[in-house]
């Protein structure tokens, strides 16, 4: 079932009755009749990768192919059965979900920024209306884990983070810890919720749901190491088309990866800063403060002490 | 062309269009093609986000495009860079015409042959020299003294001086037609930087010839004009000269309003024409079926075929009681006596011409020009059955509608009794749909349709049966239409839903002794021994078993990319119409890159990476035999690829086929900020317009209406908005109307963004929230500045999303040939608050 997409079989092109080994095999498994089963690791057949346990895998959104479409944002919603919000028109641009939130995992900033005068020699791909689909990062380091105290929020077996939500008991510690202000509580029932990177479609071998739908592949769905080498090869590829400003964000040494964060799992191609797109410029984990702060904390206890002792021996005196 | 075509292509020129957000899935070809290379172009009113994703924006006052277009014909043909070679023989642009033409630099504006009286034009000084060019497009009879001199076209082929020199010929009528369309002038009136233009016209040619092609993409944005159709020829021309059809990544790719708009074109909903684009009999001119045939039948193409066609399709309809004796049925058809559109229709519910409607999958309150209008028309009815998946507009403007919340009508004034009848969704059936590029493509129905819905299929063939059980009885002759129509498609399940797969059967056609299904439209004989649903769907459903729209055997990536196991795409399953012209006219390929069909000397046939759209074995040297009559395929000749053309050559100057002129030319909106720079004549002369109250119309740059206004839809909301707004999670991507308002004029009248605003035209008034952005700019209009605004018309009271209704604004008028409004250019003013609201049910 798993024959690469140029492996002639005979029986291929005489079934097809065209052009010989042009077939992916299992094209040919499900077409004139009624499929009435699901297919085993359809991503195969989307995304071109297959979902095994134990590989690392992530989103590389290259927000220069997007056309703000939101398609990523109902397809979540419709998926993970989502409620939608009621917030009205918001007056900044076409976004009217506004940021992530517990009920939206994926979320589609525009940012308008016209320059009339030359818009007959545009960059390639995306100019003057920037769009781009934010989700959670799942991060390699990941804060919102780190600050869970009940070990509801866990690293998968495809490298991605979760949180089990019969296990979180709402103590909102991942919340602050966020250095993207990804993880939300809802008040319906009190308990964080983020972006799962399709969890229970990854286990069926299903792409997520958001790339899926993407019509532009500006949401790339893959192993991180497969879509870490295609990003730098788009880079290459813009920077030698004249769109010099474009650049990764959450690849290591890259901005996004900083404070310790070492990657994140769903990064991204940007062409601005990464605060036009709401993304922090030097996101850090908190974590790496607790020893400066705790070294600060104990040193002024310690001169507290001191200071202390000094006085209170001078009153003895 | 296909859309996955459109990967080929070097250049994409997207106008009349906001692809990306109307039509995501195809743009995703387009930013394959800039993936490959390709220069992708927007011009618009507007800056959306497809103008976000190309090389060039061009920003133009809408309703324009024939300014622009014109421009780019003028600019070819003046700097020479057409691609000769491909035009001449290919376009009938040496063809000779009648020493009588006069376009409208010399005749006020309008093309010779115009009669004030009738308001349209007699086509004689049209005509190639000396015979009259015959079309077989339905409701466009060739309006002529002598139609008989369409049998000329069989005694010899129209006069051409392939020198181009003789003022006559098509190539100098166009470059004095087009002379005045000087880049200054482009700017001048559609307000497009002329330095813009010039990039644009430049980025056009330099992507034409034998090693690049260049599509072109539109939508809505052209049709939605009184001079549409002849926007989409000056594409046409401008394609043609570039030679762009039937090349791999070339041609003209219309771009449908919804899924399968394309199928209910070919299996059509309109009035004027039978499926798969055979003419709907018109009482005067076709009192029976001879007359009909003859009349109709083009003596040399392919469209010879036509009774063939028309005979079986009589025989699908009604069976064995079409018999030759009895003209096959013909009498039975319903015969057309004038205009039976929509808004025709409007006013004979408001006069009480017409009693009852059905509104099936439409939600014509929302949807229709002049919503209120609309109104006051289903109010005039006795009954209405709207079958939809939600409770629209139109099936609740009784007691919500705008002539109640403006306290113009009461409820209990209303007597239209009204049927809302569930509609089952896609996914609830089974069928099929069609795309733009003709594809044709088989759903499985998944799950049934909650509570009472069923389809539309199912709802139309219980009501048929049961009216003709009404009339089983009936010996009247008026009955015959209803008894002798064959209703014997199997019924499956407790619902009996009918086979949606044997009315597909029945569309491919089969043979009337054994019922065997053909093999594809060259089966078909015009004695009765075959029947067919339509004809140019023939061979999707070629044998017992083999449904090939059912098919989804994709290409792999060394494949050709023609995707051929991809579901059916009529006619034949070709891809690229008129493919014939990918090779020169010795039938080689124009070059190794853009290679797609070709003559084969030693098999003695056309092959290569698509199906022919060609006599097979018609060899490229074939020419007719002029010492005797020839018809049909006979009078083309082997290096004329347009093979539906009575001449076998691309139109760039079309003798027949449009009403309002053989070649187009710039006329205003009816409703403008500007007077025509170009002509006396103000606006389309043969546009069809309506007076009646509550449908008056501004005057041309009217101070009470200064601003020029848009309306458009959004990638969030599906049209009318059934589908969309009354699902929560798409209704809050775009929960409210609004209007898109250049910033130099909010700041004028005051307005901020998500403040109330009321724009008025003299048809009615709305509010909505203003969105002021730099994606609109005031544009330089022949001195002076024209604010263009733009409003979504996909709200209404009904769902979640909500809003005024924008086509409250609109007024009807429409395209002389095919009865389309304008909604995308009008004019309105704009004021900021809120309206006083009658009614207390709404939201004041």
């Amino acid at each position: 079932m798993t024959e690469a997409w140029d492996t002639a079989k005979p029986w291929i092109s005489k079934s097809a009755g065209m052009i010989e080994g042009s077939l992916h095999p299992r094209v040919l498994d499900y077409t004139d009749s009624f499929i009435d089963e699901v297919i085993p690791n359809e991503s195969e057949l989307t995304a071109g990768v297959t979902i095994e346990p134990g590989k690392s895998y992530g989103f590389f959104t290259d927000t220069t192919l997007c056309i703000g479409c939101k398609a990523c944002e109902v397809a979540c919603k419709e998926w993970n059965q989502l409620p939608a919000e009621e917030q009205g028109m918001s007056g900044m641009s076409y976004d009217n979900t506004r940021g992530l939130s517990s009920s939206t995992w994926r979320h589609v900033t525009f940012v308008e920024k016209v320059d009339r005068e030359h818009t007959d020699d545009m960059q390639p791909f995306q100019s003057n209306w920037l769009m781009m689909s934010d989700v959670c990062k799942h991060c390699a380091n990941a804060p919102c884990l780190e600050a869970c105290p009940t070990g509801a929020l866990f690293r998968t077996e495809f490298d991605t983070v979760v949180v089990q939500q019969d296990i979180c008991n709402g103590c909102g510690y991942c919340v602050p810890a966020c250095p993207f202000g990804v993880v939300d509580l809802d008040m319906s029932d009190g308990k964080a919720h983020k972006c799962t990177l399709c969890y229970d479609r990854l286990k069926g071998g299903l792409e997520p749901a958001c790339a899926k739908s993407c019509p532009t592949d500006s949401i790339q769905f893959g192993e991180w190491d497969d879509l870490y080498e295609r990003a730098q090869e788009r880079v290459e590829d813009l920077h030698e088309r004249g769109a010099t400003n474009a650049y990764l964000y959450g690849t290591p040494g890259a901005p996004g990866a900083t404070g310790g964060l070492e990657r994140l799992q769903a990064f991204f191609l940007l062409s601005d800063r990464p605060e036009v797109y709401g993304l922090p410029a030097a996101p850090t984990r908190p974590s790496r403060r607790v020893a400066p702060a705790l070294g600060t904390g104990l040193a002024t206890a310690a001169s507290l002490a001191l200071a202390a002792i000094f006085l209170f021996s001078g009153k003895r005196r | 062309m296909s859309q996955w075509d459109l990967v080929n292509s070097d250049v994409i020129l997207v106008m009349g269009s906001n692809m990306a957000e109307n039509h995501p899935i195809a743009f995703r070809f387009v930013v394959e093609a800039k993936q490959r290379g390709a220069t992708i172009i927007h011009v618009d009113p507007r800056f959306t986000r497809t103008s976000a994703l190309a090389d060039i924006y061009a920003p133009i006052r809408s309703g324009t495009d024939i300014a622009f277009l014109g421009g780019i014909v003028r600019y070819l043909l003046e700097n020479d860079l057409w691609f000769r070679e491909y035009a001449l023989p290919y376009t009938n642009l040496s063809t000779i015409i009648e020493d009588g033409f006069q376009a409208p630099e010399e005749f006020d504006g309008l093309f010779s042959g115009w009669d004030e009286e009738k308001h349209s034009y007699k086509m004689d000084s049209w005509q190639y020299e000396g015979m009259v060019v015959p079309t077989a497009n339905a409701d466009h009879s060739v309006e002529v003294s002598d139609p008989e001199k369409k049998h000329e076209m069989t005694k010899r082929p129209p006069r051409r001086d392939e020198t181009l020199q003789d003022p006559n010929c098509v190539y100098q009528i166009m470059r004095r037609r087009f002379a005045a369309y000087t880049p200054e002038m482009v700017e001048r009136v559609t307000g497009c930087p002329k330095e813009s233009f010039v990039k644009i016209a430049e980025a056009m040619a330099k992507n034409s010839g034998r090693e690049r092609t260049g599509a072109v993409c539109y939508a809505l944005g052209w049709t939605h004009h009184t001079t549409g159709s002849q926007m989409i020829r000056a594409a046409t021309i401008m394609q043609g000269l570039l030679g762009n059809m039937g090349r791999p990544g070339g041609g003209v790719l219309a771009l449908r309003g919804h899924c399968s708009i394309q199928g209910s074109t070919d299996i059509p909903t309109l009035y004027e024409m039978l499926p798969t684009y055979l003419a709907q009999p018109k009482a005067a001119k076709h009192p029976t079926l001879e007359t009909y045939l003859e009349e109709e039948t083009v003596p040399t193409g392919w469209w010879t075929n036509l009774p063939k066609y028309m005979v079986s399709l009589l025989k699908a309809w009604y069976g064995e009681h079409a018999t030759k004796e009895n003209e096959f049925g013909y009498q039975w058809l319903p015969k057309i006596v004038g205009d039976h559109s929509q808004f025709p229709m409007t006013f004979a519910m408001t006069d009480g011409f017409m009693r009852g409607m059905f509104v099936i999958g439409q939600n014509t309150v929302v949807g229709g020009m002049n919503a209120k209008l609309v109104q006051k028309g289903l109010a005039g009815l006795d009954w209405l059955v709207v079958r939809d998946s939600h409770e629209v507009e139109t099936a609740t403007f009784w007691k919500k509608g705008t002539l109640i919340s403006e306290g113009e009508m009461k409820p209990e004034d209303i007597a239209t009794e009204i049927f809302l009848m569930p509609a089952s969704l896609p996914g609830e059936k089974a069928g099929t749909f069609t795309n733009t590029q003709r594809l044709v493509q088989w759903h499985d129905k998944v799950v049934d349709g909650p509570g009472d819905s069923r389809s539309d299929l199912s709802f139309v063939f219980h009501l048929a049966r049961r009216l003709k059980e009404l009339y089983a009885e009936s010996t009247e002759k008026r009955d015959e239409p209803i008894r002798k129509l064959t209703l014997d498609y199997p019924v499956i399940g407790p619902l009996e839903d009918p086979d949606s797969e044997a009315v597909l059967q029945e569309i491919n056609g089969y043979t009337t002794a054994d019922r065997k299904l053909v093999s594809g439209f060259k089966a078909l004989k015009d004695d009765g021994s075959t029947a067919c649903g339509g004809w140019a769907y023939s061979g999707l459903f070629p044998e017992e078993g083999k449904n090939l729209t059912r098919s989804r055997k994709a290409d792999g990536p060394d494949g050709n990319g023609a995707h051929h196991g991809w579901a059916f795409a009529w006619p034949s399953n070709r891809r690229t119409l008129y493919n014939r012209a990918s090779a020169d006219p010795e039938g080689k390929p124009w070059s190794e890159r853009k290679k797609m069909i070709w003559w084969d000397e030693a098999e003695g046939k056309w092959t290569g990476l698509d199906i022919p759209d060609y006599v097979e074995d018609k060899a490229p040297g074939y020419r007719p035999d002029w010492s005797k009559e020839q018809t049909g395929m006979d009078a083309i000749s082997g290096s004329d690829p347009f093979i539906m053309m009575p001449d076998g050559r691309m139109a760039l100057f079309t003798p027949a086929g449009l009403k309002d002129g053989p070649l187009p030319a710039h006329y205003e909106p009816v409703e403008t900020p500007a007077k025509n720079a170009f002509y006396k004549a103000q606006s389309n002369p043969a546009a069809k317009r309506f007076h009646r109250k509550g449908n008056a119309l501004h005057e041309v740059a009217d101070k009470q209406y200064p601003y020029a206004l848009t309306t458009y839809r959004l990638t969030e909301h599906h049209t009318a908005g059934a589908p969309t707004r009354g699902v929560p999670t798409t209704a809050e991507l775009q929960p409210e109307s609004f209007a898109e308002i250049p910033p130099e004029l909010a700041e004028k009248l005051g307005v901020r963004t998500l403040d109330w605003v009321v724009l008025s035209t003299k048809r009615g008034e709305v509010e909505t929230r203003a969105m002021v952005t730099e994606r609109l700019r005031p544009l330089t209009i022949d001195g002076s500045t024209v604010y263009e605004i733009g409003m979504p018309w996909h709200f209404g009271w009904a769902g979640y999303a909500t809003g005024d209704i924008a086509n409250i604004l609109t007024s009807i008028v429409a395209d002389p040939n095919v009865s389309m409004h304008e909604a995308k250019a009008l004019t309105c003013n704009l004021r900021k608050g809120r309206l006083r609201r009658h009614h207390e049910g709404v939201e004041a």
